[in-house]
């Protein structure tokens, strides 16, 4: 029995850990279609801040909840005034700008930090089911993952500039003719994107080794999740991540974890060729 | 410029890079000799992107997929054959097959643009993980042992066709590698000069009108996927006899990186600039890993965000506009001008071999 619940629990993990991770990305590839190659290292960024702020002394819930997401949603305010703004409607350029962004990023870091691997503990310890150890940041995870998908929804539906963003990449020209800036708009939303992006690599950070190259293990899976999710920001999102995110954890409980990340892969080449439109341009059209 | 003297000059040009290949050992020495090995091996997979990417107007963010399957066919065929002639074969033979599976899978599902480059780079990391949890005595290919992380040492290099005794030395290794980089550049540009070019050019431009001229696009797509996969096979075999080694980081995403920036530098819808970049690039990065004073990460990046900003047509391109406008223009009275200077990308593989 306690089994079964372990494996529960690990499928938990897995899939609010993906949703985390994805989620800045499906804001900023989802809705602004501007393809972030650079996605893992914003990860790698948030996870960065988190490490090096606690290890000086700030509290770890600041330094994961609010230093990580405002320093990387800075950084992403820049990037999007000194490159992305020349490159909206050039999907292949964005495609290589980020990619190169992403090789720079990685070399600043590697220039500073050096490459070695770097860490904070985990809080709030554990607890046990039968013989099996789990801990409560697991239990921590899920209900963050649930807390940024209502706070996206809300800010989405029920805000101004919710309304103003969803408006504005829906049809620029027309937004503008009713006194929307766009770039303005455009500048907000993908530094929103990105502080997203920075809080999951904060949350992460206590539960993974952090280098300056860990960003390339999650921008494949991030885009194939957001891909298969389809156009919908929440609802395509949660659906891609519940799906690749069980499957990684069970195939990876009757395998090895190896043969898990393959299966991933292979259900999302899968899905993106039985659904080119993505698992929410088939069955939640028209949902946030 | 009349066609009469652009074949000349193009002739001109493959004769003097031949003269060249040959000539190289008796001027440089051994270790920039095997340097040149290297670069020619990588230009030809910068050769095999250049083609889909710039011609077909296929972004295959995975190209190392087809390369790393080359490069370990190659590799386990020569551990168990001990003679290079055959492997080289299963080499290019493995990747093809393999790009013709999964570019079935993906033309004829009509999969296209950021969803391409979703797979592709998928199927890379699919692979790189396979490849690297294959470590233990019980993942072997007939004598060849997998080696997971470690990679497979030892590879037998290539030798005389037939005769596996007489393994080539590195000046040979040279000759078959400069001399395999020539062929397929030739290759492609006969290919590009036939119908079959012009076809593959016509889909990139406009799929629908290809259509309706009576082409298949999605045919005409997976043919070309399928030779730009045997080629990258062809530049794994050449890679791997450049070295003796082979491991899973041939599968790795930042060689797939680089390969995009070498041909981003060099100039996209050219076969000369992936050449001029892959070479340039790979130069700098070897030069940087001597010196250790910067990050090779920050200077590739550097060099690819600058280029999209404010160079994306690339290097050759460049140089060719810039040349073109040093020689008068042909006075346009009376005599029509037999072939106009190509106004894009489109044309460009018309005056590619400058």
């Amino acid at each position: 029995m306690a089994i079964y619940l372990i494996v529960a629990l690990d499928v938990l993990n897995g899939i609010s850990s993906l949703f985390l991770l994805c989620l800045g990305l499906a804001i900023i590839f989802g809705m602004m279609k501007i393809i972030n190659l650079a996605h893992g290292e914003f990860i790698m960024l948030g996870a960065y801040a988190t490490v090096i702020s606690a290890n000086a002394g700030v509290n770890i819930w600041i330094a994961m909840l609010i230093v990580a997401p405002l320093f990387v949603g800075l950084v992403g305010l820049v990037i999007e005034r000194c490159l992305i703004r020349f490159l909206y409607g050039r999907l292949v350029d964005s495609m290589l700008a980020t990619w190169g962004l992403s090789l720079l990023i990685i070399g600043i870091i590697t220039t500073i930090y050096g490459n070695t691997q770097q860490g904070v503990p985990t809080p709030l310890g554990g607890f046990s089911i039968g013989s099996y150890q789990s801990s409560y940041y697991t239990l921590f995870l899920a209900g963050m993952a649930i807390v940024m998908m209502a706070l996206v929804y809300g800010v989405m539906s029920y805000t101004r500039f919710g309304l103003i963003a969803r408006a504005t990449m829906q049809n620029p020209a027309m937004a503008a003719t009713l006194g929307v800036n766009p770039a303005r708009v455009y500048m907000s939303t993908f530094a929103v994107g990105a502080a997203v992006t920075g809080l999951a690599g904060g949350l992460l950070a206590p539960v993974s080794g952090i280098t300056p190259g860990m960003g390339g293990a999650y921008v494949a899976k991030a885009f194939m999740t957001v891909v298969g999710g389809g156009a919908a920001i929440l609802s395509g999102t949660m659906s891609a991540a519940s799906l690749f995110g069980a499957v990684n954890q069970i195939g990876a409980y009757f395998t090895t974890p190896v043969y898990g990340e393959v299966l991933v892969f292979t259900a999302a080449i899968v899905l993106i060729r039985l659904l080119p439109q993505g698992i929410s341009g088939r069955f939640f059209k028209g949902n946030l | 410029m009349p066609i009469r003297f652009r074949l000349a000059a193009q002739a001109v040009a493959v004769v003097l890079a031949i003269v060249a290949i040959v000539l190289i050992p008796s001027v440089v020495e051994l270790f920039a000799m095997m340097q040149l090995t290297l670069f020619a091996a990588m230009a030809v997979l910068a050769l095999s992107l250049a083609f889909i990417w710039g011609y077909g107007g296929i972004l295959s963010f995975g190209q190392t997929a087809f390369f790393g399957l080359g490069g370990y066919a190659y590799a386990i065929a020569a551990v168990n054959f001990q003679d290079s002639t055959p492997s080289i074969l299963l080499a290019i033979v493995i990747p093809s097959l393999f790009a013709a599976i999964l570019g079935y899978f993906i033309f004829f599902g009509r999969i296209s643009d950021v969803y391409l480059g979703v797979i592709t780079l998928t199927v890379t990391l699919i692979l790189f993980n396979c490849v690297n949890s294959t470590s233990g005595d019980e993942y072997r290919i007939g004598k060849a042992l997998l080696g997971g992380f470690n990679g497979m040492p030892a590879v037998p290099t290539f030798n005389v066709p037939f005769y596996p005794d007489q393994v080539l030395s590195p000046e040979q290794s040279w000759w078959t590698t400069g001399g395999a980089l020539l062929g397929v550049f030739l290759l492609l540009r006969l290919v590009l000069w036939l119908p079959a070019g012009r076809i593959v050019v016509a889909v990139r431009e406009n799929e629908v009108r290809a259509s309706l001229l009576g082409y298949d696009p999605r045919k005409v797509k997976l043919l070309t996927f399928i030779l730009s996969g045997a080629i990258a096979g062809l530049a794994g075999a050449l890679y791997v006899n450049w070295g003796a080694f082979v491991g899973p980081t041939i599968f790795s995403l930042s060689l797939s990186a680089e390969i995009i920036i070498w041909i981003t530098v060099g100039g996209l819808g050219t076969l000369l600039g992936p050449i001029v970049g892959c070479v340039l690039i790979e130069y700098i990065v070897a030069y940087i890993g001597s010196q250790q004073a910067f990050n090779s990460n920050l200077v590739l990046g550097t060099v690819l965000v600058v280029f999209v900003l404010l160079l994306p047509t690339g290097l050759v391109p460049t140089a060719r506009d810039l040349l073109m406008r040093l020689v008068p223009a042909p006075k346009p009275n009376g005599q029509l001008a037999d072939e106009q200077a190509p106004p894009s990308a489109a044309a460009s593989h018309l005056a590619g071999a400058e």
